[in-house]
């Protein structure tokens, strides 16, 4: 028997015969190596009992819950309405002091400010990335509740390995990807949920040493986040 | 080995469920060391005030304890077919899956997979299942090299030491402790490094930014791994955990057969029990989801190994099952009055703490993690504090009873536990053996100072070698009632 056939009659036996037997016989061995019973299609109600799956903030709330909770975490967090975002990108990108910064291809960036140049990611290595001073990208969706970006690899995103290497994240949040609770970014996210994830909530951080949170280990030490409001 | 329904469980001699010595030696010893203690006890008292400030945030956290554990009793209830589920929407993606029967085949499987990519070194996320299998032993008897890059299980890896906690595996180690180890093992620190917990991380983050960048093979362990998407989940704070899942060339995931969850929408209970139990965080820094291989993005060989090492035999046991529940938060341990006082070595396994009692034996069959069960005052915070509801105190109980059991079954002749409770039962069957008793109990009152008992005689001393006995009542209760009631009918 293969390893995977013995492991799923294995579990076969265990769910099958329960603890009905005496421990000491070889009941694996004789077990059916019928399959449980397939599950629910319509998954029973009792496994969506009353957790909240939808926030009841208004517009500005959120907002300012989303900032409050951003801050709390370590992130750096400016406001803009439609057309000051070149210029909330500008001044963050000149008081970080960053000259080179990666732009992921489908970003649609308004003109940097001179000086600051935007680099492609055409295949950069990881060696590449390090020496960069930052990386600008959008998101995929924002949790109010928790403070969290979550990233899934879009265009305007680019793949995981940008947002990591480079020290220094700008990310630019639309109100509208803004959601109140985990439950309702899962739901925004069910369509993409083969894509490659990931979810920030300030920047990178430890508590190893006593408990002790110390903000910035290996991923970027700096989270900033320009939230757009419309105009 | 022991078997339950005929199941293995996890062999002897691989991997670190079972300690060299029994709980309540092991406990002596870490309980005479005084700088454990405190270490142990600022760090849980910090960690506990955390936890309860951001669970008192959610208006809904009852509800989502139970939707956590309605969830996985599901999931347990048809584990093979979310288990083949898995395997097949991961292989769809371009990943390949394995499965190993115990410790020794995961480490095997792991190993081939290392040399098939030509690596002799590799990078790891914190994970306690290659913990379990003893996989960094296994690698570096096949010459290859294993780096830990979580902060604390670095620390624990260059002070060749044994992890204590789940979340923290380094709790039992101070700053100043730290910094020794760092100035001792890595070579390359600057000798004027602080204490201050920012300069030591730091200095980990220099020490592996090159190995980071240079990966070719990442190892992981997983959070959870959602059976209808195939996509695996990492929960870490540090980044680490990204560098590694993102960079290398080759991934490798081991994960326990337990940790399959349904469906994409049951992400969303956990990722909201999980990072405020564990770290009283209202959400980790970075959590990873991936499924297979993405072209152009991260690792472009994905391989799972699936593993059992007695998870099987605990998934027999209907009652004991519920440990398979558990989601690694360390919640447990932090409120454990048991744990935070010893610290997590004297559990002697991987997993400590209220959950690693329950959940060691079962893996290792009762008989060699036979003290487990009994290293609990049998509180309850255990239970409250659980995100998934995992009721503790009732497995222990559980727990305890197998023990009995499997003794009796062994050696045939009574223990003097059960002469004592064969006798107890036989004087208390009767009203005047059980007054007699009661008057005989009194003279025990000699042994006693200032209304406690700190030693008995021989049997009953194995009470008294942990615990004082109160000294019996001057008067037994049935001469109280007597002399209170002389005057009335």
């Amino acid at each position: 028997m293969t390893p995977r056939d013995e492991v799923l009659t294995r579990i076969r036996a265990a769910i099958g015969l329960g603890a009905a037997g005496p421990p000491g016989g070889d009941r694996a061995a004789d077990a059916s190596r019928q399959a449980s019973p397939a599950p629910d299609p319509e998954r029973p109600e009792e496994l969506v009992p009353g957790y909240r799956i939808r926030g009841d903030l208004d517009r500005a709330r959120l907002l300012d819950l989303l900032e409050a909770r951003l801050i709390d975490y370590g992130a750096t967090v400016r406001r803009a309405a439609g057309p000051g975002l070149a210029a909330a990108i500008g001044t963050a990108l000149t008081q970080r002091g960053a000259r080179r910064v990666v732009v992921p291809s489908g970003l649609d960036l308004p003109a940097l400010p001179p000086g600051i140049e935007a680099v492609p990611d055409d295949g950069l290595t990881p060696e590449d990335l390090d020496a960069l001073d930052g990386v600008i990208t959008g998101a995929a969706v924002v949790i109010a509740e928790t403070g969290t970006i979550v990233l899934d690899g879009s265009p305007d995103q680019g793949r995981r390995a940008i947002t990591l290497v480079p020290d220094y994240h700008l990310c630019i949040v639309h109100a509208a990807q803004v959601v109140e609770l985990v439950p309702e970014a899962i739901a925004r996210l069910a369509p993409s949920a083969g894509r490659p994830l990931t979810w920030i909530s300030g920047p990178s951080a430890t508590s190893d040493i006593e408990l002790s949170r110390v903000e910035g280990v290996h991923g970027p030490r700096t989270l900033e986040v320009i939230l757009v409001e419309p105009p | 080995m022991s078997t339950f329904l005929g199941l293995p469980t996890a062999p002897r001699g691989v991997g670190h469920l079972r300690g060299s010595e029994p709980f309540p030696v092991a406990a002596r010893r870490a309980l005479a060391d005084s700088q454990l203690r405190r270490n142990l006890a600022v760090a849980t008292t910090t960690i506990r005030a955390k936890r309860a400030a951001v669970v008192a945030e959610l208006p809904d956290w009852e509800e989502l304890r139970e939707a956590g554990q309605a969830i996985k009793a599901e999931t347990m209830r048809h584990l093979d077919r979310y288990l083949e589920r898995l395997e097949a929407q991961v292989e769809a993606r371009g990943g390949t899956v394995h499965w190993a029967r115990d410790a020794a085949e995961a480490n095997a499987i792991v190993t081939d997979l290392i040399r098939a990519d030509g690596s002799t070194e590799a990078v790891k996320v914190k994970s306690l299942v290659t913990d379990e299998t003893g996989l960094n032993d296994a690698l570096a008897a096949a010459g290859i090299t294993a780096y830990e890059t979580d902060l604390a299980e670095l620390i624990v890896q260059l002070g060749q030491d044994r992890p204590s906690h789940i979340l923290v595996p380094a709790i039992h180690r101070n700053r100043a402790e730290i910094r020794e180890i760092f100035l001792r093992e890595m070579g390359d620190v600057d000798p004027a490094l602080t204490d201050s917990p920012a300069a030591l991380a730091e200095a980990a983050r220099l020490h592996l930014r090159r190995k980071f960048l240079s990966a070719k093979v990442g190892i992981s362990g997983a959070n959870f791994a959602i059976a209808e998407t195939g996509t695996l989940c990492v929960v870490e704070s540090e980044g680490n955990g990204r560098m590694c899942l993102t960079l290398p060339r080759t991934l490798i995931t081991v994960m326990g057969i337990e940790k399959v969850i349904p469906s994409w929408r049951d992400l969303g209970v956990f990722l909201q029990l999980l990072p405020r139990s564990s770290t009283g965080e209202r959400m980790n820094p970075y959590t990873s989801l991936w499924t297979g291989v993405t072209p152009g993005d991260g690792p472009q060989r994905f391989h799972l190994v699936l593993l059992d090492n007695g998870r099987t035999a605990a998934l027999a046991d209907e009652t004991g099952r519920q440990a398979l529940h558990c989601i690694r938060c360390s919640a447990c341990l932090n409120v454990c009055p048991v744990y935070e006082r010893t610290g997590g070595h004297a559990y002697g396994s991987v997993y400590p703490g209220p959950i690693g009692a329950v959940l060691s034996p079962q893996l290792t069959g009762v008989e060699d993690n036979a003290s487990l069960p009994y290293a609990s005052t049998l509180c309850g915070a255990c239970y409250d504090a659980c995100p998934v509801k995992i009721d503790i105190p009732s497995l222990l109980v559980h727990l305890r009873a197998r023990h009995v059991d499997e003794v009796r079954r062994a050696r045939r002749l009574p223990s003097a536990e059960a002469i004592t409770m064969a006798a107890a039962a036989w004087v208390m069957a009767d009203p005047r053996r059980y007054a007699a008793a009661q008057r005989a109990g009194k003279s025990g009152r000699a042994l006693s100072r200032g209304g406690r008992i700190r030693a008995l005689p021989p049997p009953l001393s194995a009470w008294t070698r942990a615990r004082d006995a109160p000294a019996p009542p001057a008067m037994t209760f049935r001469e109280w009632w007597r002399a209170e009631h002389r005057d009335r009918p």
